[in-house]
């Protein structure tokens, strides 16, 4: 999303209202990113040039300290782009991010390395991260050699710690590797070395995407109780809406490397502004019998981010895009407390007179709070 | 045919049927004694944690276990007996009357092969049909699994494609000789929402236009009721609960089993305000080479007792078309 007003706001500046957790306590958020614009150049057979991949276009947020952002996206929307954009690596094309005060944009070598000491990273698949080779307890304790912290005991009674802190048990689980450990298992010592350095910033990238529904809790639960025990700031992306919100603060959506959305979990799942974001809404599976049944989903993919649609990125697959809509890219606009969208027809006007035909009156929210299950409204595609 | 004929109108009968195999001079037994049936057109939907056993069941169906692997019971599609026969015998059913699509539709392309080509070799393998023919019905298979443009996809390599894409074209293969059958192994797990609720939406229209019995396996209950007419679910490699969909879900739903009402618990729902813990249960599922006695979900279980780590409860069907085995059922569906 790109700032309201300037699009060269420094980041220390006054943050655009929406973007901050709690602007008006005047507290200094811990991770502000402006501006950021990711792209990577496609190279077609034989490596000729074929087009500039937009992967994040203009993202700005903040996040404050003990909050949770929570970002949501399908596959190619840039969520883990941006992710990594944050963390430096690779760096982002243009855009700043502020951390603890310090321009992350700006620094090389060890003044980076130093500055990342406080964000760490937990990936999707625990066995891609975790060297096979290695024993759990080195493992955890990488991040305190690489850093010195302590001594060599001091560090390994430390390894030790963080395991239990995770709930595994280090008499029994120290000396394994990751391949004699299941999927929830592996990834609670991926969690245990992410937060070794007592970060302030943890980065879950899809962390209990490839987890089943009992272990996928279980780690859902160990995050809230880390955020509570160690006050941990997250970033937390995944493509399920259901899931986010369980974790988040705020939930930001983003579609094509632009966030279309966000503002407080609980505002955006009561009244979601975004026509996408309602889409998003309607494809969780519900515990009603054949609810999805009755629920027009989304047709079509995500069109390709090498050539983006003019205008609002997602009209192509929107069921209330006009004329407008293809000339026009639409600003974020405040339309409740702390919740912005970025739409020319959000869902709380009427729909435009143009495709009025095509969308069944009930989209419209009525009142804040009220709009009840998602899969009570209905939109055509 | 076999002479053995089915009686009533289920397409695929599965009776006591029993897999194990032998890992490190131990037995495992990943699969014992399931029973359940599938009638053409309908849905069932076969849910459980990874190991479960839910997928050793149906690839013992297909025959695509390994050799050394033993499977006893039986399984019939359409009175045929699968359960025995030779690989031979098995691969005149296997993709003709019944078709298997699995998790990551990445793997089960050739990614040096035209997604095209790929589809035809699926149709002569089991039929003879001239080249341009099988090319005009493999176009037609990327057009009933909604494929646009499927005259210029005909010619495109997998990676030219999105996952979604990708699993309709795994779809199209499956379906090349229109089976009765298709079972569907987490065939959307690997996708984003809304990509699986297209391609959930795409199975069940299928199996209207085709008149098959659909079986998939995953597990995510909330599939099961949005999407199936009836339920399994397995834990250890036995069914701890079947019922219609209708029955366990929704308003009323009377989930039985403590293990089901776990799974269901354990789903974040949108519902749930933000930051509050999930109802989990502790452990993970037991070493399938050490089966507890009693009722293997004992150990994980918040009301278990006594009886039930001295005895294992027997699925029995307690209500009509409602089957479960446990000790302590849920009352009232166990809603807190």
């Amino acid at each position: 999303m790109t700032a309201p007003v300037n699009n060269t706001a420094p980041a220390d500046d006054q943050a655009p209202a929406g973007y901050t957790g709690d602007a008006r306590t005047g507290k200094k958020p811990l991770l502000s990113a402006r501006d950021l614009v990711q792209e990577f150049i496609a190279r077609e057979a034989g490596g000729a040039r074929g087009g500039v991949v937009q992967a994040v276009s203009g993202v700005s947020f903040d996040i404050m300290p003990g909050e949770t952002l929570g970002i949501v996206g399908e596959t190619g929307s840039g969520k883990s782009t941006l992710a990594r954009a944050v963390l430096q690596a690779p760096r982002p094309k243009s855009g700043s991010v502020v951390f603890r005060d310090m321009e992350l944009t700006r620094l090389h070598g060890r003044a980076l390395l130093h500055a990342r000491r406080d964000m760490q990273f937990v990936w999707q698949d625990p066995f891609g991260s975790l060297d096979p080779k290695w024993q759990v307890r080195s493992i955890v304790e990488e991040p305190l050699a690489a850093h010195s912290v302590g001594t060599r005991a001091s560090r390994h009674k430390r390894a030790e710690e963080l395991l239990d802190l995770v709930g595994l048990d280090p008499a029994r689980y120290a000396k394994r590797h990751p391949r004699e450990m299941s999927g929830g298992q592996a990834q609670r010592v991926a969690i245990a070395r992410a937060v070794a350095l007592e970060p302030s910033l943890l980065i879950c990238d899809e962390a209990v995407s490839s987890l089943d529904v009992l272990i996928q809790a279980q780690v859902l639960n160990l995050f809230e109780r880390l955020r509570r025990e160690l006050n941990l700031s997250y970033l937390f992306i995944a493509h399920d809406l259901a899931l986010v919100k369980q974790v988040s603060d705020r939930v930001a959506v983003m579609y094509l490397g632009k966030f279309c959305e966000v503002g407080p979990g609980e505002s955006v799942y009561r009244q979601p502004l975004h026509p996408y974001t309602k889409a998003l809404l309607d494809s969780i599976p519900s515990t009603e019998p054949g609810a999805a049944r009755t629920t027009a989903t989304l047709r079509g993919e995500p069109p390709s981010p090498v050539n983006p649609p003019s205008g609002c990125r997602f009209r192509t697959r929107c069921p209330r895009a006009a004329d407008r809509c293809a000339s026009e890219v639409p600003e974020p606009r405040e339309l409740a407390p702390g919740h912005l969208v970025a739409c020319h027809f959000p869902l709380t006007g009427p729909a435009p007179a143009e495709s009025a035909a095509t969308v069944v009156s009930g989209t419209g929210v009525s009142a804040p709070g009220v709009s009840g299950m998602p899969s009570t409204a209905k939109v055509q595609g | 045919m076999s002479p053995v004929v089915s009686t009533d109108n289920a397409l695929l009968e599965v009776e006591d049927l029993r897999v194990a195999f032998a890992v490190g001079g131990r037995e495992v037994r990943a699969v014992d004694g399931v029973t359940y049936k599938v009638e053409a057109g309908r849905t069932l939907a076969i849910i459980g944690e990874s190991g479960s056993g839910k997928t050793v069941g149906c690839r013992a169906i297909m025959g695509l276990l390994p050799t050394g692997t033993e499977i006893s019971g039986s399984a019939r599609l359409r009175g045929t007996e699968l359960i025995g026969l030779s690989d031979g015998q098995l691969r005149k059913h296997r993709g003709s009357e019944m078709a298997m699509v699995f998790q990551d539709p990445a793997r089960s392309l050739n990614p040096t092969m035209r997604v095209g080509k790929q589809i035809t070799e699926a149709i002569t393998t089991h039929r003879k049909v001239s080249k341009s023919d099988a090319r005009d019905q493999a176009i037609e298979l990327l057009r009933l699994v909604r494929i646009p443009a499927p005259e210029r996809r005909f010619h495109e390599y997998p990676h030219q494609l999105s996952g979604g894409m990708r699993q309709r074209v795994v779809i199209a293969m499956a379906l090349a000789c229109r089976p009765k059958l298709l079972i569907a192994d987490e065939a959307t797990t690997a996708l984003d929402v809304t990509t699986q609720a297209q391609i959930m939406e795409l199975l069940l229209e299928l199996q209207q236009e085709l008149d098959m019995a659909l079986i998939f396996i995953s597990h995510d209950l909330g599939l099961a009721a949005s999407y199936a007419d009836e339920v399994v679910v397995m834990y250890a490699g036995k069914i701890v609960e079947q019922a219609p969909a209708k029955r366990l879900f929704g308003a009323g739903g009377t989930v039985k089993m403590r293990y089901t009402r776990a799974l269901l618990d354990a789903i974040p729902h949108l519902e749930r305000p933000a930051h509050t813990d999930l109802p989990v249960v502790t452990g993970r599922p037991p070493d399938p080479t050490m089966l507890p006695v009693g009722c293997s979900f004992a150990p994980r279980c918040p009301s278990a007792a006594d009886d039930c780590t001295a005895k294992a409860p027997a699925l029995t069907e307690h209500a009509p078309g409602h089957r479960w085995a446990c000790w302590h059922p849920c009352e009232n569906g166990g809603t807190a």
